[in-house]
């Protein structure tokens, strides 16, 4: 068991460093508010199990078309969550996951057009008990 | 052994825009936890997924940490011909599962 304090700091996760690794992700290309939609309950019960959903507007076209989705957290351990890699032939730009949610927390979407524009979506949200970094 | 459950439509129309759905066992230990004796659990993970349509990819994702145990994904695809799916998970420690599902479009 570790002290309270040595857990305390353990729980407040200063590895994670989400706009930076956002910006690593994107080049430090300028991201847009829209077309993205973050889908995920507002208020977590569980964090263990959180469902999230993305979908991004694009007629999915061989010209125009969604070509990567990546979701990130602010306070989890790691701000990678998942990165999906897309083309026209997925037709809909709607992808889903279950994760993990440690605290009460921001969690960002940003999807690549394939035009090299970046765009994104955040929701906050609440969670009640935290995953990641409890005991065995 | 992993058991995967894949849920494709066994047949659909041509050019009709199909979901897919993925799901894996798979313990995902995130890497970051510890016993109570303060000894740290090495990282397990599942960190990549392909699924390819006759040959062809047409989704890829990759996983980290934060993805909760039994990884579910969904996403969607055009049927465009009758054909096979292969879908392919790997990780840690050597993790490599694969499944396929036909599909026949009319």
């Amino acid at each position: 068991m570790l002290p309270p304090r040595a857990f305390a700091q353990l729980t407040r996760t200063p590895l994670n460093n989400m706009p930076e690794v956002i910006r690593r992700v994107t080049g430090g290309a300028v991201i847009n508010r829209g077309r993205v939609k973050l889908n995920v309950p507002p208020l977590v019960e569980n964090g263990h199990l959180v469902p999230l959903g993305v979908t991004v507007e694009s007629p999915m076209t061989a010209t125009d078309f969604v070509s990567e989705i990546h979701v990130f957290t602010e306070k989890n351990p790691l701000p990678e969550m998942i990165s999906f890699y897309l083309g026209p032939r997925a037709g809909r730009a709607a992808i889903a996951t279950r994760v993990r949610l440690a605290d009460t927390e921001n969690v960002v979407a940003i999807a690549r057009m394939n035009d090299g524009s970046w765009w994104s979506d955040t929701q906050f949200v609440i969670v009640t008990l935290a995953a990641c970094l409890e005991e065995l | 052994m992993a058991v995967a459950r894949i849920n494709v439509p066994k047949t659909a129309q041509r050019g009709e825009i199909i979901e897919i759905r993925a799901l894996i066992s798979h313990v995902m230990e995130n890497g970051f936890r510890r016993t109570t004796l303060g000894v740290p659990l090495p990282r397990d993970i599942i960190t990549g997924f392909t699924c390819t349509y006759n040959g062809v990819e047409i989704c890829r994702v990759t996983l980290y940490p934060s993805i909760a145990a039994n990884p579910f994904l969904s996403f969607t695809t055009i049927a465009t011909e009758s054909g096979t799916l292969v879908f392919n998970w790997r990780g840690d420690n050597g993790f490599n599962h694969s499944e396929t599902a036909q599909i026949t479009v009319g």
